[in-house]
């Protein structure tokens, strides 16, 4: 052998198609591995030599050299990963050979490389008939175990007959593998099961233990997918359970019992003791395991059974093998939910668990903890984790903390009385060092700004010791939990109690180490400080000047407007259009969460009292001087004067817009200082007006909105979402824009301007609406190209791509009031729970917040198959729940009704076996009737032949009782000891 | 069902490979990779199973058994007990023993057939038909 590989190479470089040399020198599968062992030349040289050699090879006529090229491409494509589709057409001829190793080699490399989409499979059919009728059992097996790997619907279909067959040998070796294959025939073509599935339930009568094991395996896969269909075959499957002593049967059998007594309750009453004289009487860990799963998940509900369960559980959980442990306390976290009691009565151990060195123990045991969180202990489990999280691997740490996190967050943070502990929480979690959590807890802290009202005084002090912290913006993790910390701080700036301390830190240099769109969130929410500390200032100043503020609100704004048209000409052009964006923007999401207009009238004055109360406090504090405001001014501008050429369109976008804005400003703050104390002119009032009407902006609460609202918007009649956009180059060809920048938000801005401002002005200034559209009209002009073709004979922008989200669009049209109403509709007051500490108000929508079920149908193939499955067992017309429950009710009679008429009526059942050896596609039904007729005459029967049933039933549950003694003393599976 | 198995040496080298759903070479070898991944971080005297939804799929799991310098994995879903599981790698390995006498990590190198021919006697497109090793070996031995 060596002195052939030695002469190998010589040989390759000489010769260059299969000859007989190649037929005498060819390496054999065993010479190849020791090549590849050896690597002289490096392996993967060597094998990529190899595959040309094979390639060679391959082609050969001489089927025992192309089944060894095979075989060594079969082992290179499955250990050495080498691509073998190319064989495809080489497997098939050398399955095709009389000799049984070169079949064998074929049906190895045919199961391993074949998918559904191979060409060649269709070539393979006629010998897979062939080998599945051949008079050696071997190759039938053969057959069988490819048939099981690679049967398509085709294979499927075509075979039926041959499996059929099959499933009726007296070959145990055979008929055990017919069955096994039954499972991905069924799978594939639904339409078998009338052929076959009689003859498979029959198999479950069968005296071979082998046989039965694998029955009950199909049935198990069948069972978990689509088990209502199963209920009719409880009977036998509860014979099984009584009567097996075979673990591995009874294993799969409570697994079907726990998908069938969910279903019906009566079922389960009726196994439940069986259940547990398994587990009082087995001494097999797997067995005991699947009684213990049993009974915690289907039932649960029959005491007895559920405490000895948990007793058992017990056993696990002190056990010194890991493995049990672990499942153990997997068994428990399948019956916390509805028996907490169990998990309450291991406590000591389940937290001692939490320092296990296994993982899935910890895993498991963390599971646990967070199963026992309640409203009374939340605080003290959720202190006791985070130490434990400090000391964990970064894994595991952050496996805690997202388990807190989406633990206290469930309903609506259900389980939270103090929010302003929570949300000290959240911080304290932030700075763990491992945390990766950041998306949660940064969508937590703006999801309890929207919604707890009384919790933002404590969110914005602790937003502000996150911001204020150089050391957390090296930290990327951390940086989703900024972006909320700085929307936060903006949203609700009245809570400051230093807004210029937060403005430093909004703006502190380290925070262009944060990505562009987290640095966009940093300027808007510094533009909302900068609003704020304008506002107090000018609104304080105004106050000693006028007070006649809120009278003539009406008019300031079409004031405003008016100016803001002159001024778009001028000095503003850049800044200008951008400022009003930045406006809309901020408006619309206001529009969209509580636009209503009862609410948001009281809203408003929600707002106003509280904002009445703390500007006591924090305004006192921060009384601004000019001074103060012109540094604050001058730092907003350096700081983003760089940033305005910035790449990133967002945060250009808003840098402009905020530089637009201090221009606007600046100038008109000396001209105050100037005339400080003189009489204040009209220039004076113009900023403060921009600065009042912003502010009146960012004041307008946000909500949360439901996640449906958008989806009950009606698509307005006229509106196009899927125009042809082909000549969209054209259009934008001169303007070389890229498309996204205008895409993001302009198109549908332009569209929302009309909905929001005139929705805005309805509530509150209605008689500025008039001023506004004309705007719109006018702004439409100038930027035709940016909207969308919504009215009649708008022929320009007809191939206008549709915005981001067409969603949006939805809400462009007069459906306001709809909307309004919906939204309305969506808000609900939150409870109010009576303990010590009354708990802060969570506003809620109605409709479960995000947890909309999307109901899952089950595969269209599992439908037909469980359809196909029902029809054989009730027949068409019986498939009503109470037939199906009458009939697993009474399992035992019903069994025994069948024996018995099988046996008054032997002719019958030999006709039937007759009638479906030659499978008759077309009129399926004659077979089905016949079968179901034993569940007619059944149910016909007179009261006293059911008496009599009813005594020789009684007798034999005595029987199997006596048997059942016997047989459990020697529980074992497969006779091995490992989990005795 | 048996979603597949695996035979690996502790460099995470494959030595045997089955999958019953089929899978193109780049998945397997994928797979195969984030098992040995998850393998070979894992302490001794710890538990043998493994969550492992986020590589095969939802409702799946492992189970190993290191023995010498070979991890032998079965991945499966919810139909198969974990218990049992672990002791059908006991049947395996026993029939192995039984086949090559003192199996070692070379035996499984070399044969590489056989191996195939042990394994689908015991799972069958999946499904646990065998569980006895002296059936297997008789099957085995007859098969050639």
């Amino acid at each position: 052998m060596t002195n052939i590989t030695a002469l190998h190479p010589k040989r390759n470089e000489r010769m260059t198609s299969p000859s007989l040399m190649d037929t005498l020198f060819q390496r054999t599968l065993e010479d190849l591995i020791k090549g590849i062992r050896l690597q002289l030349m490096g392996e993967s040289s060597f094998i990529s030599k190899a595959i040309e050699e094979i390639r060679r090879e391959i082609k050969s006529t001489d089927l025992s050299t192309k089944s060894i090229a095979l075989h060594k491409l079969t082992y290179l494509n499955s250990i050495h990963a080498q691509d073998m589709s190319w064989a495809a057409f080489h497997a098939v001829e050398v399955l095709s050979s009389h000799c049984f190793a070169h079949k064998k080699v074929g049906y190895l490399a045919i199961s391993q490389s074949f998918s559904e989409s191979t060409p060649v499979l269709l070539l393979i059919t006629n010998q897979l008939r062939k080998d599945l009728s051949s008079t050696n059992e071997f190759e039938v097996g053969l057959a069988l175990e490819c048939l099981s790997r690679i049967a398509t619907v085709d294979l499927a279909r075509d075979l039926t007959p041959e499996v059929f067959t099959l499933l009726g040998t007296s070959k145990v070796f055979v008929r055990k593998k017919a069955v096994a294959v039954v499972l991905r025939v069924f799978g594939k073509y639904p339409d078998a099961v009338r052929v076959c599935f009689k003859r498979l339930v029959e198999n479950l009568e069968t005296s071979d233990q082998r046989i039965v094991s694998a029955v009950v395996g199909v049935f198990c896969e069948l069972a978990l997918n689509a088990p209502r269909s199963y209920l009719p075959l409880a009977p036998e499957f509860y014979r099984i359970l009584v009567d097996s002593k075979n673990n591995w049967i009874l294993i799969k059998v409570l697994k079907i019992f726990a998908k069938l007594a969910a279903l019906e309750p009566r079922l389960a009453k009726r196994v439940v003791e069986p259940v547990c004289e398994h587990m009082r009487r087995t001494g097999a860990k797997s067995l005991m395991f699947e009684c213990i799963r049993t009974v915690v998940s289907s039932l649960s509900e029959y005491e007895p059974a559920l405490k000895l369960a948990v007793m058992k559980i017990c056993e696990f959980l002190v056990d010194d093998d890991p493995n049990l442990k672990y499942l153990g306390l997997h068994a428990l976290s399948i019956a916390a939910p509805k028996h907490l009691w169990a998990v309450l009565e291991n406590k000591e151990v389940v937290i001692k668990s939490l320092s296990d060195v296994d993982p899935n123990v910890k895993l498991e045991s963390l599971r646990l903890v967070m199963a026992m969180v309640s409203e009374s202990n939340v605080v003290e489990i959720s202190r006791v984790l985070v130490n434990y999280a400090l000391k964990s691997d970064p894994e595991f740490c952050n496996k805690i903390l997202g388990s807190i996190l989406s633990t206290c967050c469930s309903n609506l943070y259900e389980v939270i009385n103090d929010f302003d502990w929570y949300v000290s929480l959240l911080e304290e979690m932030s700075r763990i060092p491992h945390c990766q959590k950041g998306e949660e807890i940064e969508s937590q802290l703006i999801d309890i700004g929207m919604r707890v009202k009384d919790v933002r005084p404590e969110l914005v002090r602790v937003s502000r010791d996150l911001l204020i912290d150089p050391a957390l913006l090296g930290n990327p993790f951390l940086h989703r939990i900024l972006s909320a910390a700085a929307w936060v701080s903006g949203e609700y700036v009245e809570f400051s109690r230093n807004p210029i301390e937060l403005m430093e830190a909004l703006l502190q240099p380290r925070t262009s180490l944060l990505p562009p769109s987290i640095m966009a969130t940093y300027i808007q929410a510094s533009f909302k400080v900068i609003i704020y500390c304008l506002h107090v200032y000018l609104f304080q100043k105004e106050n000693l000047i006028s007070s006649s503020y809120p009278d003539n609100l009406a008019l300031r704004v079409s004031d405003l407007f008016s100016e803001r048209e002159c001024a778009g000409g001028s000095d503003l052009a850049s800044g200008d259009p951008s400022v009003t964006c930045e406006k809309y923007e901020g408006f619309n999401p206001r529009v969209l969460g509580q636009s209503f207009e009862d609410l948001s009238t009281l809203n408003v004055g929600d707002v106003t009292v509280t904002h009445g109360q703390t500007s006591t406090t924090p305004v006192e504090m921060n009384s601004f001087t000019h001074e103060s405001i012109v540094n604050l001014l001058n730092l907003l501008e350096m700081a983003l004067g760089p940033l305005s050429g910035s790449h990133d369109v967002e945060l250009q976008e808003r840098t402009k817009n905020v530089l637009g804005f201090i221009d606007l400003i600046k100038q008109e703050m000396c001209d105050i200082l100037i005339h400080i104390e003189g009489s204040l002119e009209r220039e004076d009032l113009r900023s403060s007006k921009v600065v009042a009407l912003m502010h009146d902006a960012f004041l307008k609460e946000l909500g949360p909105v439901s996640t449906s609202a958008q989806e009950r918007v009606p698509i307005p009649d006229g509106l196009e979402l899927k125009e042809n956009l082909a000549d969209l180059d054209e259009i934008c060809g001169d303007a070389q824009l890229p498309s996204n920048s205008f895409s993001l938000g302009n198109p549908h801005y332009g569209e929302t301007v009309g909905v929001c401002f005139s929705n805005f002005q309805i509530n509150k200034y209605s008689d500025t609406s008039h001023d506004s559209t004309y705007l719109i009209a006018e702004h439409r002009q100038r930027h035709d190209l940016y909207y969308l073709p919504s009215e009649k004979g708008d022929t320009v922008s007809n191939d206008y791509p549709p915005a981001n989200d067409p969603k949006i669009q939805d809400n462009l049209k007069d459906d306001t009031e709809d909307l309004a109403k919906l939204t309305e509709q969506s808000l609900v007051p939150g409870k109010k729970s009576n303990l010590a500490k009354p708990r802060p108000v969570v506003v809620k929508l109605d409709e479960g917040d995000g947890t909309r079920i999307t109901v899952t149908k089950p595969e269209p193939k599992d439908d037909m198959l469980s359809g196909a499955v029902r029809d054989i067992l009730l027949g068409n017309e019986g498939v009503t729940i109470s037939s199906q429950s009458n009939q697993s009710d009474k399992p035992s009679i019903k069994r025994k009704g069948k024996e018995k008429l099988n046996m008054n009526l032997p002719s019958e059942s030999k006709e039937n076996f007759g009638d479906a050896e030659k499978p008759d596609y077309g009129n399926p039904s004659s077979r089905k009737i016949k079968y179901h007729s034993h569940g007619k005459q059944r149910r016909h029967r007179s009261p006293s032949k059911k008496n009599a049933e009813a005594r020789e039933e009684n007798g034999r549950k005595e029987k199997q009782k006596n048997s059942h003694h016997h047989v459990s003393s020697s529980h074992r599976v497969f006779g091995l000891q490992p989990h005795l | 069902m048996i979603r597949a198995v695996m035979v690996m040496n502790t460099q995470g080298k494959p030595r045997l490979t089955k999958f019953y759903d089929f899978q193109s070479v780049e998945k397997q070898q994928e797979l195969i990779r984030s098992v040995f991944g998850v393998l070979c971080s894992r302490a001794e005297n710890v538990s043998n199973f493994v969550d492992f939804d986020s590589i095969f799929g939802p409702d799946t799991r492992l189970v190993y058994k290191h023995l010498a310098t070979l991890y032998f994995v079965f991945v499966f879903d919810s139909s198969e007990n974990e218990l049992a599981m672990l002791d059908l790698i006991q049947v395996f390995v026993e029939t192995l023993d039984k086949c090559f006498k003192n199996v070692c990590e070379l035996d499984i190198v070399f044969n590489y057939t056989k191996m195939h021919s042990i394994l689908d006697e015991i799972v069958f497109g999946g499904q646990v038909l065998e569980t006895s090793s002296a059936e297997v070996i008789k099957a085995v031995k007859s098969i050639g």
